[in-house]
């Protein structure tokens, strides 16, 4: 009898990274858009091309432009976003952890949650007027409604079996709050954060849009109103790197405050 | 100290009225310094009686008590659980350190506790490892350490090694008899395994199925220390097979009963 051997089935699992690949295709579209942009195929006024952008990114740099534009949108979005998360995270608990604010919180944060943010803003702008505080208030509230329904979620999902251990060494509220409750829901709140940082990314650009002389929302409709579509391009580029930039520092700060999860 | 539990009664009420009567009467005594196992057939209200014991659970009818002095500052009880229940947000040694820091004790002083318990139940070295990055055996074995920690009166146990492969559960029911044999504690050890309670323990509580009574508390008329070679001493089968048997009844009648 001719042995037959066993057939690897499993291949079709396989999945390779292709590392090469990856960098290919993000170079390979930048230069395809540089190639149409220099063959003049697609006017420089629709596409600038991506050295064009670069270049006028530098000048805007160079002339102190930029850094007005982004240290004004940075303070508003880390101001905002920080309350957002502080108030969110507060409320999330509270509600978690005690029955009457769960009772009075869940059916309002309910009813207010699906209102689309942005709306409010001309509403904020009637009370708090036209500055910083209407735009800053925007962004609050955008982030405070992930960061208070994760938390809750978080909290009302902690593990029974730990909260009755915890209990069983003699924990009392405070501590089933500080010790069980809040790191259990860390990863929500982290999950959170980072839908947090989309959203404010979303509502600071839609404020500064709206109403604001300053602010790469600002700089991007202004340069949409002069024509000047690179310097429009410039402040596309500028959002999607602050959006890169928050992710890149939630992931690092989840590993720092959440070790027991980095390398589970 | 000594445990005394007398006509403990509890019944489970869900929400659609549907009630389940999970112990009816359970009364029984362990003596300070005993270890003493409650078997019975799976679903019997075993770790219910446990939790009680904890404080986790109040009966409907009948009391839970212990006799004997307790100085200031130490818990009656201690529970190890069956699925460890680790905080996964703390290393090893915070893990063993929790109790103390509820009971209040300075950081010095945990620190030199946990230290000594660490060593006791051999994870010295694994100090910041996070539970996840430990072994099952390894896990339990910090159970035991947290547990041990507080200084409790009763150690409570709740199938501590079920979770375990059957090779690393004998290791640790050595160990946890060394340990038992060094701190001189009273254990109540919940178990649905006949053999790991006649070869731990000193007495072993029989319970029907539900509700549960007490069908006979058989005593172990083995020496200590116990030795593998025991296992097949006529002591160890004769106290084996009368709990099979107690058991083997019940589980026939309850499986012949079960709703398909």
């Amino acid at each position: 009898m001719s042995a037959r051997p066993v057939v690897d089935r499993a291949r079709v699992l396989e999945r390779s990274r292709h590392p090469v690949a990856r960098v290919v295709g993000l170079a390979g579209l930048v230069a395809l858009w540089e190639l149409l942009t220099r063959t003049g195929w697609v006017p420089a006024l629709f596409l600038p091309s991506p050295l064009g952008v670069l270049g006028a990114g530098v000048e805007m740099l160079r002339s102190g432009e930029l850094v007005g534009h982004v240290v004004t949108s940075l303070g508003r979005i880390l101001l905002g976003f920080a309350l957002g998360a502080l108030g969110g995270v507060a409320v999330g608990l509270a509600v978690g952890v005690f029955g009457v604010a769960e009772a009075v919180g869940t059916p309002l944060i309910a009813a207010t949650f699906p209102i689309p943010k942005i709306a409010l803003l001309p509403l904020l702008i009637l009370w708090l007027g036209i500055g910083e505080a209407s735009k800053i208030a925007v962004i609050t509230l955008g982030v405070f409604f992930p960061m208070a329904i994760n938390t809750y979620a978080g909290v009302r999902h902690a593990d029974p079996l730990l909260l009755r251990a915890a209990v069983s060494f003699g924990a009392g509220r405070w501590s089933l709050v500080r010790k069980v409750m809040l790191p259990a829901a860390l990863p929500m709140i982290f999950a959170g954060l980072k839908l947090g940082a989309g959203t404010s990314l979303l509502l600071l650009v839609a404020a500064e849009m709206i109403a604001a002389n300053s602010g790469i929302g600002f700089l991007v409709l202004n340069a949409q109103n002069l024509m000047e579509t690179t310097k429009l391009m410039v402040g596309i580029v500028l959002l999607s790197l602050l959006g890169l930039a928050s992710h890149y520092l939630l992931t690092r700060l989840e590993r720092a405050v959440i070790p027991w999860k980095a390398d589970a | 100290m000594k445990v005394l539990v007398d006509g403990v009664t509890k019944t489970y009420r869900d929400g659609r009225g549907q009630s389940v009567e999970a112990l009816a009467g359970v009364t029984f005594t362990v003596e300070a310094e005993a270890l003493v196992a409650v078997v019975g057939p799976s679903g019997c209200g075993k770790s219910t009686l446990l939790n009680m014991l904890a404080g986790l659970l109040l009966p409907d009818a009948g009391r839970l008590g212990f006799e004997g002095a307790l100085s200031a500052g130490r818990p009656a009880t201690a529970m190890v659980f069956q699925e460890f229940a680790l905080f996964p947000w703390r290393t090893v040694q915070a893990n063993v350190e929790f109790g103390l820091e509820e009971a209040g004790r300075p950081a010095a002083e945990r620190r030199a506790i946990s230290r000594r318990f660490i060593e006791l139940t051999g994870l010295g070295g694994f100090e910041r490892k996070y539970p996840h990055q430990l072994s099952g055996g390894m896990r339990q074995r910090v159970g035991i350490a947290r547990a041990l920690a507080v200084d409790p009166a009763v150690l409570l146990m709740d199938e501590p090694f079920s979770a375990l492969d059957a090779q690393t559960r004998q290791l640790m029911q050595e160990e946890l008899l060394g340990i038992w044999e060094r701190t001189r504690k009273t254990i109540v050890y919940v178990t649905h395994n006949i053999h790991e309670a006649v070869w731990m323990a000193d007495r072993v509580v029989v319970l029907s199925r539900r509700p549960a009574r007490v069908l006979e508390v058989v005593d172990v008329a083995l020496k200590r220390p116990r030795t593998e070679a025991m296992l097949g001493e006529p002591a160890f089968v004769q106290a084996a097979e009368r709990i099979w048997a107690l058991i083997k009844s019940q589980a026939h009648a309850a499986l012949r009963e079960s709703p398909a």
